[in-house]
């Protein structure tokens, strides 16, 4: 039996308040067990970053978590709320319990101060009695860990190339040995050669410190080889989560589908998936029934009216599709 | 040192500009503004003054315009910026060089202090946005419209007179000797203090204004939301992140205002009868003093522009995407 | 605009300027000029700003002056916006020495402290009137907003829209005019705006320090006959307040309206710190008590 270490509940998030917000993460359930890769994938707007900084609390205005339950179990078995601990358990929690490597490194990194000061920042922070010998020492080794050589400490960020900058966040992911580290697109602005050297970076650091990875992609065929369960996101929700093999093997939901047989472009500007025709709806006027029946070759009558929820589907797997009805009972 | 050389290169085209526009305005001067004066101070003036400005205001009609220039910025070379009408027979040089350590003290000063307590101001209330600190900004606008001299006009009356202790009008005491003894010093303090506090208020808004506005945008920057995720502790985030990103743009602006606040700020003296650059331009104003109205001109044009570099320099320390190393 | 009570206040505070700038001279109860008995009175019933020491009506000289305010910092506006726009936008579009040699003539103009500048024009003038003080002040006050559009043009003119009208061989002045300049309307009100500030400021700066239209009224001849006649050690108030204040009003209005124009060019500025109650902050979101659907 896997113990949970991150449970989402009913999650909603808005982007902002009253009648003028739309809701970019709707009613979404997510399971991370200790050890695990959790993949994330859907199209580029699908509400994944706003799910993850959701869910830590790290969204910038004007977004809003407008409800729901995020539980973390800490290491002696208890669990806390975290949308409703107070500000400084959340700060003490963070980066310690859960890091997060940012969509573009490029920004992530202070531009004006060197990467050791970012890097002993955090250790300072969290561990206010390690000497600044030996949190220097600690900074030396996490960009060793990364594959970083140690006479780039003192650099500043605009004096790495993207790829180490990427490097840098994932060696300070790393500094506090979290539990969980949540990864939004850590590859997806650099070409594929690094991409593929980070990945491999980044397993291998996996295998050794053991932490849990909530990884989000558009590109599934990532994920694929790299994960152990997937979650896909549309419009907001996640219509299918599976392990996968399962999931590679035979997709059920028909945007999973196409999602697995596109092939988005690694580098260069985004450029619509070739496997599902048409764009994601937009948030403002959501089409009634399921939100991908528009786009859907396979949609049936039922489709438009009715909204499918995600659960057991007769397969035994987790989808939210007419073509897969939740099996009563 | 490239960034740097560029500015230098930069300040000397301006310091050449400017001396430009100080040799063709006179001309547009009508008659000849000199003929009256010595014909006022007849068998006073040395035929060397007299020659001198006729350099200045390109009275030598014989001449080239081309040779009339370079006479022009031979005589700027030494030091000669002619003599002015209202303090004959000193020379300009002598009446500014009067009237500079005084402008330098105190807009200097004034103007240095206004920019960190107004940064430091700004930062907390764009830290803040969203509570009380919000309501600091209409006072703060309305504020920074109000003109300097203004303002000092309403010190005076609101708060000198008999029995106060903030003297209206001067720089020190009358009878006293300028000197490095302690009771001129205190004197001077004591005269600086309200048109200092004047300077100060009206130009503190325009600092949190803008500085405001930057931390406000610099804090849904990507690396302030990574600070908060790496569970740094408010005040660091708020300072090493936020606002020592914000504080870049806030020190170019800086150098960039210095030219639009330094004439606000002269005209404070005016109101005090502050013996500085902003009384004599005054003066020479109301004198028609042509000679002392370029010199003065000139300094300031020089004066602003080593601000400029200072602040360059300044911006050097703080940006490390300008140096050019590794 | 209308979701905007910031700069929708600062407008109709503008409006009311611009009215008195219009109908001043026919409502002022008195020739601002005129001399009375009623010799520094302070403000009552008959002079509601008091009077000075001819025993001029200072509310009337208020009133009258407004005009030329007004004009004033509308002309030097319009011109300084002109060349502005000329300087900026070609020193953006054109690359090479061109671009640079333009960029570096405005950055001489800014760095050139203004007011001293246009103190020893405007002195040298044979005559000096409002019309060539607006025009001293709007050839001297360009520099700032080109190098804003500068700024902005070249990021504009990497757009793919412009990047593919310049590769179906549209003329330059097509693009700048069809593809750029409406861009760019939002950035040069802005700096319209804060070009009549600054004109209106220095116009009456000029006027404290004794440049301005011979026989003109306009606020800053009001508080430089107040600080000749020594109106502060006579304690007459009412003398330089009323017009320092109608400064700081008009100064205000004008701010008011740039606010409005930063927030809709820059919606990070839009203060929606605080609706109905739930504050938002970076680094930690608000988290609604209550599910609102
Ligand atoms: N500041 C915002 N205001 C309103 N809507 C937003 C904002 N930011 C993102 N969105 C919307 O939220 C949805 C999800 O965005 P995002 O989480 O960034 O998707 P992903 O990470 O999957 O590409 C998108 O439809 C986007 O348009
Ligand atoms: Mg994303």
């Amino acid at each position: 039996m896997k113990e949970r270490i991150l449970e989402v509940r009913g999650l909603n998030v808005d982007y902002g308040l009253g009648p003028e917000s739309v809701r970019a993460v709707r009613d979404v359930d997510l399971t991370l067990h200790r050890g695990e890769v959790l993949g994330l994938a859907g199209e580029s707007g699908s509400g994944k970053s706003t799910l993850a900084y959701g869910m830590t609390r790290l969204l910038p205005p004007p977004g809003i978590v407008a409800g729901g339950e995020v539980i973390y179990t800490l290491d002696d078995g208890s669990t806390v709320d975290l949308l409703r601990i107070r500000d400084a358990d959340l700060r003490r929690l963070r980066w310690s319990e859960i890091a997060i490597v940012f969509q573009g490194a490029i920004n992530s990194l202070n531009p004006v101060q060197r990467i050791s000061t970012q890097l002993v920042d955090v250790l300072k922070a969290h561990s206010a009695r390690s000497t600044p010998k030996a949190r220097q020492d600690r900074a030396r080794e996490l960009l060793g860990l990364v594959g970083i050589a140690s006479d780039r400490l003192h650099s500043y960020p605009h004096q790495l190339s993207g790829g180490m900058r990427q490097r840098v966040m994932i060696a300070m992911a790393l500094a506090l040995e979290p539990r969980v580290v949540i990864m939004d697109e850590p590859t997806t602005a650099l070409d594929v050669v690094v991409q593929r050297q980070i990945l491999r970076t980044l397993v291998e650091l996996r295998e050794r410190l053991g932490f849990s990875v909530v990884f989000i992609t558009h590109d599934l065929s990532l994920l694929v080889e790299f994960s152990d369960r997937i979650a896909i996101m549309y419009a907001g929700q996640v219509v299918e989560e599976a392990t996968s093999a399962d999931l590679y093997r035979t997709p059920l939901h028909p945007y999973s589908d196409g999602l697995l047989h596109s092939f988005p472009a690694l580098k260069g500007p985004r450029r619509e998936l070739s496997g599902i025709a048409g764009s994601p709806p937009d948030l403002r006027s959501m089409p009634g029934g399921c939100p991908f029946h528009p786009r859907c070759g396979r949609a049936m009558d039922v489709c438009a009216t009715r909204t499918p929820v995600l659960g057991q589907s007769t397969a035994g797997r987790s989808v939210a599709c007419w073509l897969h009805p939740v099996s009563v009972g | 040192m490239s960034y740097l050389l560029k500015r230098i290169g930069f300040y000397l085209l301006t310091v050449w500009a400017a001396v430009t526009i100080n040799f063709f305005v006179p001309r547009m001067i009508p008659g000849d503004p000199v003929q009256a004066l010595i014909t006022k101070q007849r068998g006073q003036m040395t035929s060397e003054a007299v020659r001198s400005l006729y350099v200045l205001f390109g009275l030598d009609k014989d001449e080239s315009l081309a040779s009339q220039y370079f006479s022009y910025l031979g005589q700027l070379l030494r030091g000669d910026l002619g003599m002015s009408f209202t303090f004959f027979p000193s020379p300009v040089a002598d009446v500014i060089g009067d009237g500079l350590p005084w402008t330098v003290g105190l807009v200097g000063i004034t103007t240095v202090i206004g920019f960190f307590l107004g940064t430091a101001a700004g930062a907390v209330v764009g830290w803040r946005r969203g509570t009380w600190a919000d309501s600091l900004i209409p006072v703060t606008t309305f504020v920074s419209s109000i003109p300097y001299f203004w303002l000092g006009l309403v010190a005076i009356a609101l708060l000198t007179g008999p029995g106060s202790f903030f003297p209206a009008s001067g720089a020190y005491e009358i009878g006293l000797v300028p000197n490095w003894d302690w009771q001129f010093i205190g004197s001077t303090v004591q005269h600086g203090l309200l048109p200092g506090f004047t300077i100060l208020i009206s130009s503190v808004s325009g600092w949190i204004l803008s500085m405001r506005n930057m931390m406000v945008t610099v804090s849904s920057d990507d690396y302030v939301t990574v600070a908060h995720a790496k569970g740094l502790p408010e005040r660091r985030v708020m300072l090493a992140y936020a606002a020592r990103n914000a504080l870049l743009p806030n020190v170019s602006g800086f150098a960039l205002a210095l030219g639009f606040i330094v004439g606000g700020t002269l005209l404070v003296e005016i109101v005090f009868s502050y013996p500085g650059l902003g009384l004599q331009l005054f003066q020479a104003v109301g004198a028609k003093d042509y000679p002392l109205l370029q010199g003065i001109f000139l300094i300031i044009t020089l004066s602003v522009l080593l601000a400029n570099l200072l602040a360059d320099v300044a911006y050097l320390a703080l940006d490390p995407r300008t140096r050019r190393e590794g | 605009m209308r979701n905007n009570p910031k700069a929708l206040t600062g407008l109709v505070a503008l409006g009311v300027f611009v009215l008195f700038a219009v109908v001043g001279p026919w409502l002022a109860p008195f020739d601002p000029s005129t001399r009375s008995n009623d010799l520094l009175q302070p403000p009552s019933s008959a002079h509601w700003f008091g009077t000075t020491h001819l025993g001029q009506d200072i509310f009337s000289q208020v009133l009258v002056g407004t005009r030329s305010v007004i004009f004033v910092g509308a002309v030097a506006g319009v011109v300084a916006t002109v060349l502005s726009v000329l300087v900026g936008v070609t020193a953006g579009y054109l690359s090479g020495s061109a671009g640079e040699g333009l960029s570096a003539l405005s950055n001489v103009f800014l760095v050139i402290p203004a007011l001293p500048l246009i103190v020893i024009i405007t002195s040298s003038l044979p005559e000096t009137s409002n019309l060539t003080i607006a025009l001293v002040i709007g050839l001297t006050s360009w520099a700032w907003n080109a190098r804003v559009l500068r700024a902005q043009t070249l990021s504009l003119r990497r757009r793919d829209y412009v990047e593919a009208a310049r590769a179906n061989g549209e003329s330059t002045w097509r693009i700048i005019l069809f593809e750029i300049l409406p861009n760019l309307t939002a950035v040069i009100a802005s700096g319209f705006v804060g070009t009549v500030l600054f004109a209106v400021i220095s116009e009456i700066t000029l006027a404290f320090i004794g440049v301005s239209d011979a026989g003109g009224w306009n606020w800053g001849t009001v508080l430089y006959w107040a600080q000749s006649q020594q109106a502060l050690t006579q304690g007459a108030w009412w003398w330089f307040v009323p017009a320092g204040l109608a400064i700081a009003l008009l100064g205000t209005a004008l701010s008011l309206v740039n606010f409005g124009i930063d927030e809709y060019v820059n919606p990070r500025l839009r203060t929606r710190s605080s609706t109905r109650g739930v504050r938002m902050r970076v680094g930690f979101t608000p988290v609604l008590a209550k599910e609102t659907s």
